[in-house]
Order: C-alpha cells, then structure tokens, then sequence
C-alpha cells in the first residue's frame, strides 16, 4: 500500500465552456487503495471522475495513471489501459440483457476470459445470474447498480472508478455493495476510487478520502481521522444526507 | 390491473353509451376533417377555368366509416382486449414464453423456400406473361423495399443514428451502375459490389460531419444530405443528364453466360427454346433480389454477433457507456454508416437494372420516409418485424392499385392509388397505437448461458439518448 501511486491527478482544472469546475485538484490513489471523494452537491466530485477518464480532458494539470500521462488521450483509450468506470447514473444497456451487458465490459479481451469472469461476478452478485437473461431496464435500480459494477469489473480493471454507487437506493442495498467493494479490494486487491455523497458509509469504507468543496480539494486524511473530523461531522455526517 | 376495469353485464350498457357517444363524436370530427379535402372537389372544365363540385355521398361514406369505426373500437374490441389481458394477468401466463410452435421455429426455412418457389408458382396460376404483375410488381418490388430496410436497420435499428437521407445511398449504387455501365460498358455483377463500395463510401463521407450529433440534429443533417445528392443528381446535368435522367440502362446477365439483350445471340429465351417474353428476365431479377436480401440477412445476423454488432447496439443504448468501456465510438458510427450505405448502394444498383431507367425523382425524401417508416413498422432491430412491415406498407400499396371493386362503392371516377398515402398514414397510426414497438418488438439476445429467450419489448423503457 505504499511506493508509487496508481493514480495522480495534480493541479487539474476542467471547465465547462467558460465556467471552472475544478479549481485545482491534486489527489493519489495508491496500488490496492480504496480512495474516497466527498462533497455536497455540485462540488465537482463528479466533474473529477470524467475528467480522469478523459471527457472533458482538463484544461490544466495533468492526470497521471501507472507512470503514464492521460491527459490528452481519448476516453475509449483510457478505458484500454484498465481503467473501468461505473459512471453516475449506472449508464447499463437497458435493451441488452443482463449478460449481454457483461459481455460489453469483456469487450478488450474479446470475450477471452469472459466465462471465468462472469462467474466470479455472479458468485459476488448472486442477483445478476438470477437476472441473466433479462434485460437491463428491468432491473431494479440496486441490481442495475450492481450490474453497473459487475460490468466494470469484467474489463479486469487495475483501477475501478464508482461514481455514487449509492445514488437512490435502499440502506440495506447500499450496504451490501459496499460490502462487495471491500471484498474485491482485500481479496483481489483491487484498488477503488470512489465518489460519495453517502459520506458514512464511504469513509467507514475507505483507507483514504478526500473532500471537495467548489471545485477544491479542503481536507484530506485517513477515512476514521475524517470521521472524527468535527468539521466534517457538522457538514456531511450530521444534519447532512445519509 | 387494478385501474383497469372489469366489465360486467351491469355497466355494458353504460358501455354502449358511451361508444355511440364517442362514434357521433368521431362521425362529427370526421366530418369537419373531410369537408373541405373530401366534400368539395375542384377541377378544370373545359374553359379551363377552376370550378368546385360536391361529393357528398363520398363524404358521408368517411363519416360513416369513421363513426363505425370509433363505436365498434369503443364498444367491442376494446373491451375485449381488456378482458383478455386480464384473464392473461389473472392466468399469471408471463409474456415470455419459451415454448414456440412448429411454425414459429421453423419461420424462416418455410418463407424461404415460399419465396424460392414463389416465381414457379406465380407462372403456374397465371402464365408466363401473366406472372409478370406478381412477379415484378409485388415480388421484386417489396424485396428492394425489404433490403433497403434491412440496410437501413443498420444504422436505426442496430447503431441506433436517425437517418432520414438514406435514399441518397440508394441513389449512389443506381447512378454508380447506370453511369459505369453507360461509360464503361462494365457488367452488372461487376458493377454492383463496386455500386456497394461507393455508396460505402458516400455513407463514411456523411458519417464524419455529423459524428458529433445525435437524435434530432443527426435527423436534421442526414436529411439535407439526401436533398443535396438528389439536387447534384438533378442539377449536373453533362454527367447526370439532370431530371431527364439516364436511360437505356444494360441489363443484368446470368453471369455473362445468358444475356436478356433481345437481339443477343446468347439470349435465355432462344437458349432455352423458349418464347419470347420480359417475364424471364424479371424472374431472374426476382432470385438476384432475394440472394442480395439473403446476404444482406446473414451478414446483418453475423454482424449482431461479434464484437462491432455489439457495439452498435450497445452505441443505441448509451454512448457515454460506451466509450468508458474502451469502444471507439467514432469507429462504430462509421462503420455502421458505411455498411448501411453499402446495402443501399447494392439495392440502387439493382434498381437501376431492372428499370432501365434512372432519374432523380425515384430518390425523392418521400422514399427515405418510406423506407424508415418500415424499419419503425417492423421493429427497430428485428429482420422478420421488417420482412413483414415492407410487405404490409408496400405490397399493400400496390394491391390498392388492383382494388378495381372499389369502383363499385365510390364510383368510376374513384382511384385507389390517390388514397395511397392516406391509408399509409392511417396504417401507421393503427399499428404504432396496438403495437408501439413495431410488428415483432422483442429483441433476440445474441449471447445466453443455457437457453435463449425472447424478451418482450413491453417490459421494458425505451434507452434514451
């Protein structure tokens, strides 16, 4: 869990069209991390996850992934070097089926380890082999969430970007995927980069998280030091949505 | 369910009420609809000065029919679909049904060898000279239309890019083989896979302007550029021969063994020591039509399969999804433009042959409406919904002409073919309202663990985007 980080974003600035959304944002994600990003609505948490992927490219900085520099190259490249996304919104193929969609994230390889895979991610979602050949806009909105993941995770990603994994599902649902996402980072080691509103349960989760106000970096720290954090407290944990 | 409401024998006859109710409401709507399209004519008469007439008894026919229509709709089929919608909730028979009838499996073998044995038959029932009518107008006529809609299911259906200017491919391949013929004097089976390389071609050119651009404004562009094609067609007048257009166009030969040239010392009908007659050659068009439909299925069904058919439907759904999946969409786009344009350019140049004749008016918008109005018909997507729509939308087009009986209820000066269009229209209203997802709305998966299932098209929402 330490030397030279996955990921390094330092000094990025993404507009859209004249207005700046990231004002300057440096953050790492080390091999094998699970790395969190809170902030309330519209801070650019959002923003900062599309712009690692390349859509909007940053203005300025620079965004660095296993040593090599991604600012300028396109997103479907991007994806190439195992960077898998769960995108907000879930973004699943509601006319494909459930294993159609994962057969979409098996894409790179062509489908070359895709019957291993799809197993492991049935045995860590149960639902989705359930579901299998239903169609994707049938699925409830915490199994989309799931399949959203599970396709994400069949590119074999060296780094899993979730972006609100939790958006408007039931505690117990959210409970349960978090609960995926640890295990695939203790077990397979995968490193996690994760944007949350749900602020509790990301920093229960996370080695390491960030907060972001308007377009900023303000704190950073261990997940239980943030916790603790009474600033943090008062603006994302009590009072606040979770 | 709960919202819907069982009838009973109490309220039927607040039910009938209510249909003559919404029939007399029809009927008046109809009849201030019609009044002045149906209800007044105008002509010429002989100082060739515009005069109007009345033609009540033929707007009466309209309100009627409307206003029977709308109480047996309201009354009768409505209810009854209703019942038996409930009795299938109430049943818990789901709407995925894995067990298929012979017919059902067995659906594309059977209307394949119907549509090999289609020509034979025609000449059986009706002579040589006679199956000409079938042949020709019905056969070959709903194949062009049914494999420039399998062409345009590329793009719509599978990419899911809104081509409105589809005709100008179909142009392309016609122009391409009459032009190439008329100058080179090259052979048709050479000329059509090149017909099919250039309309490929035409479709990247169009393709990368309007990469950016999606739904309505992808619409928009792909529509100027069908008029733009027509209007060069219309306007070059040294190449194209402006709206007089080309004539004389060479016939197809069967492989340069056969000719169809009736001076040709190699002609079918002497070869064989047959009489003479066009019906043999548009016979042997008939097989070239549904060879190149045959193609243009099997290479459509392959394509589904690998990896860029699954990208072009996974582009349909969610395009951002797409690129953060490592697919290049700018790739996937052309691709499906050009492959779609490429089927298009094939038709085009088969058009060209069997008319002899080609000019900008046959690539009109109306044309690519058409075409598009078979593909949404169909079902996006589906190769049999299509099939269907394009014998339905065409075949019943051409069957209005053969409606003399018609003559009979609305009079001699009555024809049918003016009626074209708007029996289309109310065709595609009927059809969109029973069937909003086209004839066959369930999307065969192309990848399943144990046992494929059709899933039906009512469970889920559109994908947006």
């Amino acid at each position: 869990m330490s030397g030279e980080p996955l990921l390094k974003v330092s000094g990025v600035e993404t507009y859209y069209g004249n207005i700046r959304a990231l004002a300057g944002v440096d953050i790492d994600v080390k091999k094998g991390e699970i790395v969190s990003l809170i902030g309330a609505n519209g801070a650019g948490k959002s923003t900062l996850m599309m712009t690692i992927c390349g859509s909007p490219q940053a203005r300025h900085g620079s965004v660095e992934f296993d040593g090599r520099d991604i600012t300028r190259v396109p997103t479907h490249e991007i994806a190439r070097l195992r960077i898998a996304q769960s995108p907000e919104g879930r973004r699943i193929f509601p006319r494909m089926t459930v294993y159609e969609n994962l057969q979409m994230g098996a894409g790179l390889d062509n489908l070359k380890y895709f019957q291993e895979d799809v197993e492991k991610i049935f045995a860590l979602f149960p639902r989705l082999r359930e579901r299998q050949s239903q169609r994707g806009g049938t699925l409830s909105g915490g199994e989309q969430q799931m399949l959203s993941i599970g396709r994400a995770l069949m590119a074999r990603p060296k780094l899993l970007l979730l972006d609100e994994p939790s958006l408007g599902l039931a505690p117990l649902i959210v409970k349960q995927i978090f609960e995926a996402i640890k295990i695939l980072n203790e077990k397979e080691g995968l490193t996690v980069f994760l944007v949350e509103q749900n602020a509790f349960a990301a920093l229960k989760l996370s080695h390491r998280a960030y907060v972001m106000v308007n377009g900023r970096v303000t704190m950073s720290g261990s997940g239980k030091e943030l916790l603790a954090n009474p600033e943090v407290r008062a603006a994302y944990l009590e009072g606040g949505r979770h | 369910m709960a919202n819907s409401p069982v009838t009973t024998s109490e309220d039927s006859s607040g039910l009938m009420a209510k249909a003559i109710k919404e029939g007399l409401f029809a009927g008046l709507l109809a009849f201030g609809m019609f009044l002045l399209y149906v209800g007044i004519e105008t002509y010429q008469n002989i100082d060739n000065k515009l005069v109007w007439r009345t033609r009540w008894g033929l707007l009466a026919i309209f309100v009627i029919a409307s206003a029977l229509g709308r109480f047996l709709v309201v009354g009768f089929i409505k209810p009854h679909i209703d019942r038996r919608k409930l009795a299938k909730a109430k049943a818990g028979i789901p709407e995925i049904s894995s067990e298929k009838g012979f017919f059902h499996t067995h659906f594309l073998k059977i209307a394949l060898v119907a549509l090999v044995l289609y020509p034979p038959l025609a000449i059986m029932l009706s002579g040589v000279q006679g199956s000409l009518k079938f042949v020709d107008n019905f056969g070959i006529q709903i194949l062009i239309y049914v494999m420039l809609a399998w062409g345009l299911n590329v793009v719509v259906g599978l990419a899911g890019l809104l081509d409105l200017g589809y005709v100008a491919f179909y142009a392309v391949g016609a122009y391409s083989y009459a032009l190439l013929s008329d100058q080179f004097g090259l052979s048709f089976w050479i000329l059509l896979p090149l017909a099919g390389i250039l309309a490929a071609f035409w479709g990247i050119i169009l393709g990368f302007p309007v990469l950016r651009l999606r739904g309505d404004y992808l619409a928009i562009v792909t529509l100027a550029f069908g008029e733009i094609i027509r209007l060069v067609l219309m306007n070059w007048t040294e190449v194209t021969g402006g709206t007089a257009g080309i004539s004389g166009i060479a016939k197809a030969s069967v492989f340069g063994i056969y000719s169809f040239d009736v001076g040709a010392p190699n002609n079918f009908a002497k070869a064989f020591g047959l009489p003479m007659s066009s019906a043999y050659y548009k016979i042997f068009l008939f097989y070239v039509i549904l060879g190149l439909c045959m193609l243009t299925a099997y290479v459509t069904m392959k394509l589904r399969r690998m990896p860029i058919g699954r990208a072009w439907e996974a582009l349909r759904e969610d395009e951002i999804a797409c690129r953060s999946l490592g697919i290049d969409t700018v790739k996937t786009k052309l691709t499906a433009f050009a492959i779609g344009a490429m089927f298009g350019g094939f038709a085009g140049s088969f058009f060209a042959a069997r008319q002899g004749f080609v000019s900008p008016e046959s690539f009109v918008f109306l044309e690519s409406a058409v075409i598009l109005a078979v593909v949404v018909l169909g079902g996006m997507g589906s190769l049999t919904g299509i099939a269907v729509a394009a014998i339905v939308m065409v075949g019943g087009t051409e069957l209005l002409r053969e409606m003399e009986f018609l003559k009979h209820v609305f009079g001699d000066d009555f024809t049918p073919e003016l009626y074209r269009m708007l029996i289309f229209g109310l065709a595609m209203v009927v059809v969109m309202l029973f069937k909003p997802r086209g004839f066959v709305g369930s999307r065969e998966p192309t990848a399943f663990l144990k046992e494929r299932k059709a899933v039906s098209g009512s469970f889920t929402k559109e994908g947006h985007g």
